[in-house]
Parts: structure tokens; C-alpha cells; sequence
């Protein structure tokens, strides 16, 4: 395990500077994530136009994982309507969590490809899926907050 | 004295009594400062634990067979060992339970919510770890009674006279750590027991985080009820011990029924066995308490003093160490704390802290400690958190450092 795996520039840039960092207000889909085990905290706000998230924010406090991984998700979801994010969280999740996802790595993570270290640290795959289940719940329109356990 | 002691405290040959301490991990040598989570077990626990498996292992309280009775002498030899180490007046006032959590909850159902109602208070401190809380929170959920916390200052330090204050004719119980666990705070137990029971309120103290850094008598002090867990004093876990004094128990109703704990059972009546085994229904851990015994055994031949004053002096280097680390911030620094070190740095979660650490073989805790009160309290979400034990050495406290540069390094 190589910690230069993990910690990629590109995951330190994000958490240094979240891009999408703030709160949408209004807004047409919020949710808050929680994951106990850290404390980490995060809530997401969504404008949406029809099925097409059109704009999107997050705020909180997390580990560097979890802070950009949402800040790297914000980017790439923005434009894209639900299915498509689902199917982006589907190729997410597999990174983070199939011991031989580099041949299966979708052409369409891009940036999101930083996070395949974080498969070889199984304890840290739950602050980068925290993002994640919290956009889906907002999606869902679910009122109680997710949480990772 | 101290002195004397330290310097016939030979660590490297108390290292050499814990097996895993010889491992690496991530390619680097083990440096375990996670005891305040578990301790590691020394080779005289695991052994005594494998003697009695593979020589006299059988039910207790029950046969007549020849293991049957060397496995109730077993764990009934282990009950007078632990009576001996917290100076119990009897046997009696030893319960054996899973750890510290289950005793809390033990006297949460059985002596306070027959007892307390609408307009009692139960007073806590706002050091408690979840296990001293949320028992509690229950029983004012099932009496309508309400519970009261005391504040802490910003050294972590209670407030005695804002505890002093709360307490009042409503008190019906009081409940506070020894030690705290997210911050290694000593807390001023006499004074508090004194306190509470000149207002005729018993004292129940969470012992788990002192018991391996201090000598308890639960007769000097006076407490009404006292737990503790066997793990994190070097024994194995599963298996703690509930202390209280003897008319009490008495007068608590059984909180679980089942074998064991009776004397006779009809349909129409059952009467309950004598104490303590009144509180002990089912089976117990009993290579549990065989382990616990003797790792009773085990402090008690380093010496509880002897122990301490070897954890404050790697207490005293870790924190003027850390404290010369940039943008480090300890958290919790009462004058008299027990072998914890909590601290954040700055821009970095404990959680990267914990990972970077862990790839250097450095093991502590990272998170909210269960203790999320005083991490609200101190407005951060987590705390890293070092803690030190009868095996720790300075190059323990070495690496930590040096591994703390690197996490530096990594979050420059």
C-alpha cells in the first residue's frame, strides 16, 4: 500500500480547495449524509431542471477522502440527468471497491479515477461513498439522513 | 520515589511479555498506542486462559463432576482476586458482567428505573463516554425522570462547583467517569462522592480508563458502584466487573433471569439465588474471568505505581513533543490526566491522520472517541488520540513523531 496512492495531487487539491463548496438556496433537493464512524458530516443541494441536475453544492466537514470525493463528484455530476449519475455512482462504486477494477475503470470517471487508491484502505471506502448515498437520497427526495452504517 | 521506580522499571523485558508488540505492520514495526481502546494480553493471560481450556474447562455452579468443580474454583478463585484488587469488603459485591457498558446498564435497570421518577435527576459530567449517557437517557425515557451535566472547562477539566451546584434532594444518582477516555482528565472522585452523598445520592464510577493506570480501593473511596472491563487492563474481553456495595445489591431486583441466578423454580415461584450470583444468569465468560485474574496478577507484579509513573513519563515527552509540531493543538490538558493524548492538526481530519500513521506501523484511535458531547464541546468533529500502557517505550513516542511529520508532509 502506497500512501501516494491514496493521497493523489488531484485528492489534495480538492480537499485543499472544494469546488461546488456552499449551499444552493433555493434549492430542489437537499439531503444530509452522516457517516458515524468519522463524524463526518455533509449536505448536498440540488437545482434541478426536469431530471437534469443543473446545479449543485456541498458543505461540511470530512477527512480529505470524503471532502474530495464530494467535491470531485459536484463536478462530474453537474449536467447530467439521474440515470447518468446513476450509472456514475455505479462506476464509482466498483472503483472503490472491485480488488481488480483497473481493467473495468469506465472511460467516463475522468477526474473521478484519482479515487481507485482508496480501494487498497477498505476502512476509507466509506468516506468516499458518503457523497454518494447522500446525492442519492437527495434524489430520492428521502427526509432522514443517510448514513454510511 | 518515582524515581526509584522508573528506574527499575524494565520495559524492554515487559515488552518481551506481549507477543504481538514483535510484529510489523504495513512493513514497519507494530507501535501500538491504541491500549485506552484494548490493551494487548501479556503471555501469562493467554496461558492461564489455555490451561484452563485444555485442563479443567467445564459449567460452573452446577456438577459434581471433578471439572466442574476445578472450573467453579477457577472462576470463583478469579472473583476473590478481583475482590482483592479493588479491596471489596465480599465476594459479594462482585458481579461479573460482558465490560464496562454492561455494568452501567446493569444498575441502570435494575437500581435506578424501579427507583426514579418524574422530577428525580440522574447527574452525569460532560466528559462521559456514550456508555455512561445513553443507559441513562433510557431510564428517563422509561421514568420520566431527568438527567443533568455538568460542564467541563476548556482545559477538559470538570467544573466542580457547576457539578456542586447541580446537585440537589432531586439527585437520585450520580454516575462519572474515573478517567476520562477521550482525554485522559482525572476526575476529583472523592471529592464527588463526597459531595453526592452529603446529599444522600449514591456514586456510580466508570472505572475502565483508570483501573490500569491507578490503584483503586473501593472502600477508601467510598463509591456505591464501580465498573470496569477487563480489556483494557490487559485481560481478554467479554468480561468486566460490576462493584457495588453489598446492601444495594440486595436490594436491586435481578435484572436477567435464566440459569444460575436462581435457587428454585416452580411455575407459581422462583426465589433468586445469593449474592452476586443473583446477577449473573446464564453461563459466564468463564475463561474470562480465569484471564482477568491473572492479569490482575500480571499489573500487580509490575507494580499499579510503578506502571503510572512509567505511562506519566512517556506522557510528559509525547506531549512537549507534539506540542513542537506545527499546528498541532492537544486537546484536553488538565493538569492531571492518565496516559491519553488527544490533539487535531490543523487542515488535516484524524482519519488521514490515522491512515498516514497506520502506513508508518503507528496504531491510535481516530474519531469522536464515543464520547461525541466532548467533541461538540471542543467544536471538532474527531480527535487523533494516543495512549500508552505498561509496555510503552520512548521509540513508541519516536515514531508517533516522526510519523506525524509525515502526515505533514503529505498535507503540505
Amino acid at each position: 500500500m502506497e500512501l501516494k496512492d491514496l493521497y493523489r495531487d488531484v485528492i489534495l487539491d480538492h480537499n485543499r480547495q472544494p469546488r461546488n463548496f456552499g449551499k444552493l438556496d433555493p434549492s430542489d433537493a437537499r439531503a444530509e449524509g452522516h457517516n458515524p464512524l468519522c463524524g463526518d458530516r455533509l449536505s448536498l443541494t440540488l437545482k434541478l431542471n426536469g431530471d437534469r441536475i443543473e446545479d449543485v453544492r456541498f458543505e461540511g466537514k470530512g477527512c480529505a477522502i470524503s471532502t474530495a470525493s464530494a467535491s470531485l463528484m459536484t463536478e462530474a455530476i453537474k449536467g447530467r440527468d439521474r440515470a447518468s449519475a446513476g450509472r456514475l455512482f455505479d462506476a464509482v462504486h466498483t472503483l472503490l471497491t472491485q480488488p481488480d477494477a483497473g481493467a473495468a475503470t469506465s472511460p467516463d470517471l475522468g477526474k473521478l479515477a484519482a479515487l481507485s487508491g482508496v480501494r487498497e484502505f477498505p476502512m476509507r471506502v466509506k468516506c468516499a461513498t458518503l457523497c454518494w448515498h447522500t446525492l442519492n437520497a437527495a434524489l430520492e427526495h428521502q427526509p432522514a439522513p443517510v448514513s454510511t452504517e | 520515589m518515582n524515581a526509584a521506580l522508573k528506574k527499575t522499571y524494565n520495559v524492554e523485558q515487559v515488552r518481551r511479555d506481549f507477543p504481538i508488540l514483535a510484529r510489523r505492520v504495513n512493513g514497519k514495526p507494530l507501535t501500538y498506542l491504541d491500549s485506552a481502546a484494548s490493551s494487548q494480553r501479556p503471555l501469562p493471560v493467554l496461558r492461564a486462559m489455555e490451561h484452563y481450556e485444555t485442563h479443567s474447562h467445564a459449567n460452573v455452579h452446577r456438577g459434581v463432576h471433578t471439572l466442574s468443580q476445578e472450573a467453579t474454583q477457577a472462576f470463583e478463585d478469579a472473583r476473590e482476586r478481583v475482590r482483592r484488587f479493588i479491596n471489596a469488603r465480599s465476594t459479594k459485591e462482585i458481579v461479573f458482567v460482558r465490560g464496562t457498558t454492561e455494568a452501567i446498564n446493569l444498575v441502570a435497570q435494575s437500581y435506578a428505573r424501579p427507583r426514579l421518577k418524574a422530577g428525580d435527576e440522574i447527574l452525569i459530567t460532560a466528559l462521559e463516554h456514550h456508555a455512561n449517557i445513553v443507559p441513562w437517557q433510557m431510564v428517563c425515557e422509561q421514568t420520566g425522570c431527568t438527567l443533568k451535566v455538568a460542564p467541563i472547562d476548556t482545559r477538559g477539566e470538570l467544573i466542580f462547583a457547576e457539578f456542586e451546584k447541580l446537585l440537589s434532594p432531586r439527585t437520585k444518582l450520580v454516575a462519572v467517569a474515573h478517567v476520562s477516555n477521550a482525554l485522559g482528565t482525572v476526575l476529583p472522585i472523592e471529592r464527588i462522592i463526597a459531595a453526592a452523598h452529603a446529599r444522600g445520592a449514591p456514586v456510580l464510577i466508570d472505572g475502565a480508563q483508570a483501573v490500569p493506570h491507578t490503584r483503586v480501593d473501593v472502600q477508601a473511596l467510598k463509591a456505591d458502584f464501580y465498573a470496569f472491563s477487563s480489556h483494557k487492563l490487559y485481560g481478554p474481553t467479554g468480561i468486566g466487573v460490576l462493584y457495588a456495595k453489598e446492601a444495594l445489591l440486595a436490594a436491586m431486583p435481578p435484572w436477567q433471569g435464566g440459569g444460575d441466578m436462581i435457587r428454585s423454580v416452580t411455575f407459581e415461584r422462583t426465589t433468586y439465588n445469593d449474592l452476586p450470583w443473583k446477577f449473573e444468569a446464564g453461563t459466564p465468560h468463564i475463561v474470562g474471568a480465569v484471564g482477568l485474574a491473572a492479569a490482575l496478577d500480571y499489573v500487580e507484579g509490575l507494580g499499579l505505581e510503578a506502571i503510572a509513573a512509567h505511562e506519566q513519563g512517556l506522557l510528559e515527552q509525547a506531549t512537549s513533543q507534539l506540542k513542537k509540531i506545527p499546528g498541532l493543538q492537544i486537546i484536553g490538558t488538565a493538569p492531571h490526566k492518565a496516559a491519553v493524548i488527544s490533539f487535531v492538526l490543523s487542515g488535516v481530519h484524524s482519519h488521514d491522520i490515522g491512515t498516514i500513521l497506520d502506513n508508518e506501523g503507528v496504531a491510535i484511535r481516530t474519531g469522536h472517541h464515543c464520547a461525541m458531547p466532548v467533541m461538540d464541546f471542543f467544536e471538532v468533529p474527531a480527535t487523533a488520540r494516543a495512549s500508552f500502557a505498561c509496555y510503552s517505550n520512548t521509540q513508541d513516542v519516536e515514531r508517533l513523531v516522526a510519523a506525524l511529520h509525515k502526515v505533514r508532509e503529505v498535507f503540505a
